[in-house]
């Protein structure tokens, strides 16, 4: 194994040169730590790597530049919403007074971040339709767990203990069933109908009094408004129990649908998907949940409480007996709530409703270009939301080329894969949002390239077969770092320069 | 629209191409009955008023005191390149490395990541991020659980409130059961975890334990017996997990050293700003025997079909969207930016800087009690810290109250966060670092005399 190619990195730890770097802070008096223990003082030092900032700032910008990313190119990753990241976003949580505020500040010095905090709840509140909101969740499925605990509280409150069943689409992310097991509950998979959406006579089948919630993603994961859900909830409420929105593709219906409305109990919105924080390689995220008046008293403390004149604090530990209790340390993500509300100062309800609409026209233009090409199958051909799926298996059958290869050999094309193989329920599945701010010349372009390489299949299939080929890396070997996993560099004992005393 | 990149006659273009008059058709499967009300929010702001606003917002907290505020959020030095870094577009506007070969920068620095965490725990095993130290708490209650078989957990009561509150709400909600180990209460080991009530919760034989739970240093900055509490479960057949504060770690004993099985963190420590809460960063990890327990993203190393090192998602069979309602745990998005973050911070400071920003902490941290006692303030408990202690004040939130109008952040008023343990009322948590100057002691020891005079 070697670390060559073209820009390629060795390890930290292979640069690493003892008695190399230092000097960033000065030296702690000698004999800081005599007064400890010996029993609780660390043998030997960890065997951190020693650079100077000029191998350290190498490193990660050489390393940065193997990342596609959305600040280098289009990156269609259905479900996940990959919309420009304004900059202005990130100077506003590097603003001092955000981000040197310590998480346990007394109320009275934290006044500019706790207002910043409930305008924000007011804000998604207004979009979502809802009674309250919670800005604790980490991330969407932490939203879920959040929602979900609540939905059982409320449950218990009533006696009603009975219920331990969740209803899910079999179309559902990973994540809905998952967190249905985490909150004790046991997950019911139903069917779509033939059209992709809610088949109402099988989740009618499936609903008893031994239902605590259904989970429904609206717009679902095949991008398709959920048109039956209006009568979904009233059945699921005709049972007793309560309707659960995945808030993942609200960038679909701002404007144009308001879950609490449509009579939705509860649902978490991502803004890393619909209000632009970015995903940072994989996160952060922030998952805000929203709910109706059945859930209100069981949300996470603490809450931002604005009092009578107009100060704003924090709930007292204890002041709220029916809070499902904590999720998370202290408030929440607050410098990935900074950027939301940035987001959502920057374009006001016009602009929301402006997000909604391109979203959506780009998707649709999009998947008008790929059923005009007549080479990819569109499994649901009607008007979708703000993503699609199209398919691969005709040219499968056709070439041997797989929805995998096509994704890698876009890669050689200068664009993102779309997210593949989600939902489960489709063949050869490709889901593509392409967002708002894309231009049309970039997806006239990437549907370009999708022709190009369906075309490819057929003369040279064995191209697409081993693409990528212009990455930094080729395809790797997957199952063998599933065999034989290295989890971790090994420095070599010595390797470095022992720490003083 | 703001970032829009749409000329009318692109929107017109598209529509066309749709056979649409307007983009109103677009939703013409919202039945009318579910169609909103109108949104009602503020006109869109334009940049340069935004950022009137939000320097006005962020103006309005308070960031110029004496701070000793510690409880689980630590100021510390960050070299400028860190945020440099973090700036580049490459890192922040990725997502999850779902395609490795266009992603090879995120997964090396997961894997380099995942290295520098089994250097300062001493376990091989760390995960590529959770939300937050509490949440890696909790997902470390549910693993001892699936990997003993057992439903109990005990938790020191010397845990942090808020570690202890979310552990209760995971553990509760997946129907376990959860325990308070309680705290010595006088003599030199007043504060720390009762081991002997430990052995009686472990002796019930009637509810096995699967794991108990310590935190070294303890939220009361004490240090605790780990080793003892460790041999204490594994003899009762229950694992041990660890709450650890990474930047400790430098000079205390790793979690790996005292038989540890799984170690759990807050990894704010390492140069990420306090930012009212997050996003922070929760580290977790575990023994090589529980890979297969550990939830979240694993990163490892391997090679591409010609041989060149890589890296990639790993041993994905635990996680949601393979397993669903089987996973170890829901985690999809976690805190990869922050763990990045986490690295460069520590491979800029090295071996020797962040000794000394430990031993710095420690260092300020006895002149801060010196300075006290010159006053006539004492610690609450006899037993050694680090750098973060609990000392006794009369009328504690009357008198922290007051001291803030006097440009001194007088630590955490201990009862607001802990209002069931009486040991502790009439009580201020203070901590140091190597940001603490002396003009910050100094500023306190004055004006905590003078408001106590
Ligand atoms: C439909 C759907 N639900 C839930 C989630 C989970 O959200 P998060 O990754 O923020 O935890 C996702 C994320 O991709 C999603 O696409």
């Amino acid at each position: 194994m070697s670390a060559s190619g073209p820009r390629l990195q060795p390890t930290l730890f292979e640069l690493s040169k003892p008695g190399r770097g230092g000097d960033k802070i000065p030296h702690a008096p000698k004999g800081a730590l005599d007064r400890l223990p010996a029993e609780h003082r660390r043998a030997h030092p960890p065997g951190l790597p020693e650079l100077n900032e000029p191998d350290v700032v190498r490193h990660y910008v050489n390393l940065s530049q193997l990342n596609h990313a959305v600040d280098t190119g289009f990156y269609p990753l259905g479900s996940c919403t990959m919309k420009w990241n304004p900059k202005v976003n990130e100077w506003a949580a590097r603003l001092p007074g955000f981000a040197q505020l310590h998480p346990m500040a007394p109320d009275d010095v934290a006044q500019g971040t706790l207002q910043l905090l409930w305008e924000l709840e007011q804000m998604l509140i207004e979009i979502s339709g809802m009674r309250a909101v919670t800005l604790q969740p980490a991330a969407g499925a932490h939203g879920e767990l959040t929602g979900v605990l609540m939905i059982r509280a409320y449950h218990e409150a009533r006696g009603d203990t009975g219920r331990t069943d969740v209803l899910v689409p079999d179309s559902a992310h990973g994540t809905n069933p998952a967190t249905a097991t985490m909150a004790g509950l046991r997950t019911v998979s139903i069917k779509a109908a033939a059209d992709g959406g809610i088949d109402l006579d099988a989740f009618r089948a499936a609903l008893s009094p031994t239902t605590a919630a259904v989970m429904i993603t609206n717009p679902s994961t095949m991008g398709l408004f959920e048109s039956r859900v209006g009568e979904l909830i009233e059945a699921v409420h005709a049972v007793g129990a309560l309707a659960y929105m995945d808030g993942a593709n609200l960038n679909a219906i701002l404007g144009r649908f308001k879950p609490g409305e449509a009579g939705f109990d509860v649902m978490h919105i991502n803004t890393h998907k619909t209000f632009s924080t970015p995903h940072g390689g994989g996160g952060p995220g922030a998952g805000p949940v929203a709910v109706g008046d059945k859930l209100a008293p069981y949300l996470p403390a603490p809450r931002v409480v604005r009092e009578a004149d107009g100060s704003f604090r924090l709930e007292r530990v204890g002041e709220r007996p029916t809070s499902i209790g904590r999720m998370r340390s202290f408030v929440g993500s607050t410098g990935v709530l900074v950027r939301a509300y940035a987001y959502l100062r920057t374009h006001g309800a016009s602009g929301l409703a402006e997000i909604t609409d391109d979203a959506v026209l780009a998707a649709n233009y999009l998947k008008s270009l790929l059923a005009a090409s007549g080479v990819y199958d569109i499994p649901f051909p009607g008007v979708c939301k703000h993503e699609f799926i199209a398919s691969a298996t005709s040219i499968k059958k056709q070439t041997g080329v797989r929805t995998l290869d096509i994704a890698k050999r876009l890669l050689d094309h200068g664009f993102h894969a779309p997210t593949v193989y989600f939902p489960l329920t489709v063949d050869e599945a490709m889901l593509i949002e392409p967002t708002e701010t894309e231009s049309i010349e970039t997806l006239d372009a990437f549907a370009n390239a999708l022709v190009e390489i369906a075309r490819e299949a057929a003369t040279d299939p064995e191209t697409i077969k081993t693409a990528p080929h212009t990455a930094a890396v080729r395809r790797l070997d997957e199952a063998g770092a599933a065999r034989n996993p290295n989890l971790r560099w090994r420095p070599a004992v010595g390797d470095w320069t022992p720490c003083p005393d | 629209m703001a970032y829009g990149p749409h000329t009318p006659a692109d929107r017109r273009r598209m529509l066309t191409a749709l056979g649409m008059q307007s983009a109103d058709e677009l939703f013409a499967d919202i039945p009318p009955a579910l169609r909103s009300t109108p949104l009602r929010l503020d006109p869109p702001e334009p940049e340069q008023l935004l950022m009137g606003r939000l320097a006005h917002m962020a103006g309005r907290n308070r960031v110029d005191l004496a701070s000793f505020l510690g409880a689980g959020a630590y100021r510390h030095f960050s070299p400028p390149l860190v945020d440099q870094i973090l700036l580049r577009g490459e890192w922040y506007t990725a997502y999850t490395p779902y395609q490795p070969e266009v992603s090879q920068g995120t997964l090396q620095s997961i894997y380099e990541y995942e290295s520098l965490m089994a250097e300062l725990t001493g376990l091989d095993i760390v995960s590529a991020s959770h939300y937050d130290g509490a949440a890696a708490t909790a997902e470390a209650a549910l693993m001892t659980c699936r990997a003993t078989g057992r439903r109990r957990v005990l938790v020191s009561r010397a845990v942090h409130p808020h570690y202890r509150a979310v552990v209760r709400t995971y553990v509760d909600g997946a129907g376990l059961d959860l325990e308070d180990i309680p705290l010595v209460a006088d003599g030199p080991l007043a504060g720390t975890t009762d081991l002997a009530a430990l052995d009686r919760l472990l002796a019930d034989a009637d509810h096995p334990t699967a794991g108990v739970i310590l935190a070294q240093p303890s939220f009361y900055g004490l240090l605790e017996p780990m080793a003892e509490a460790g041999s204490r479960a594994h003899a009762a057949g229950a694992l041990f997990v660890a709450v650890v504060e990474p930047v400790s770690l430098a000079v205390l004993a790793p979690p790996g050293a005292y038989g540890a099985d799984i170690a759990a963190g807050e990894g704010q420590a390492l140069g990420i700003p306090a930012q009212y809460g997050g996003p922070y960063l929760g580290i977790l990890a575990c023994t090589e025997p529980l890979v297969r327990q550990i939830p979240g993203r694993l990163v490892g190393m391997t090679t591409d079909v010609d041989g060149k090192r890589a890296y990639v998602m790993t041993l994905q069979a635990r996680e949601q969207h393979i397993r669903r309602e089987k996973a170890a745990s829901n985690i999809c998005t976690n805190q990869t930016l922050l763990a990045l973050a986490a690295s460069v911070w520590l491979a800029s400071l090295g071996p020797h800087g962040l000794r000394d920003v430990a031993a710095h902490g420690a260092s300020r941290a006895a002149e801060l009690e010196a300075a006290l006692a010159a006053i006539g303030i004492e610690r609450v408990h006899p037993g050694a810290y680090l750098n973060e202690f609990a000392i006794r004040v009369p009328n504690a939130a009357a008198v922290h109250h007051t001291l803030l109008a006097r440009g001194v952040l007088a630590g955490l008023v201990i009862e607001d966060a802990v209002p069931d343990e009486p040991s502790v009322a009439d009580a201020l948590l203070v901590c140091t670092t190597e940001v603490t100057t002396s003009d910050d002691i100094a500023a306190f020891a004055r004006e905590l005399e003078a408001v106590l005079a």
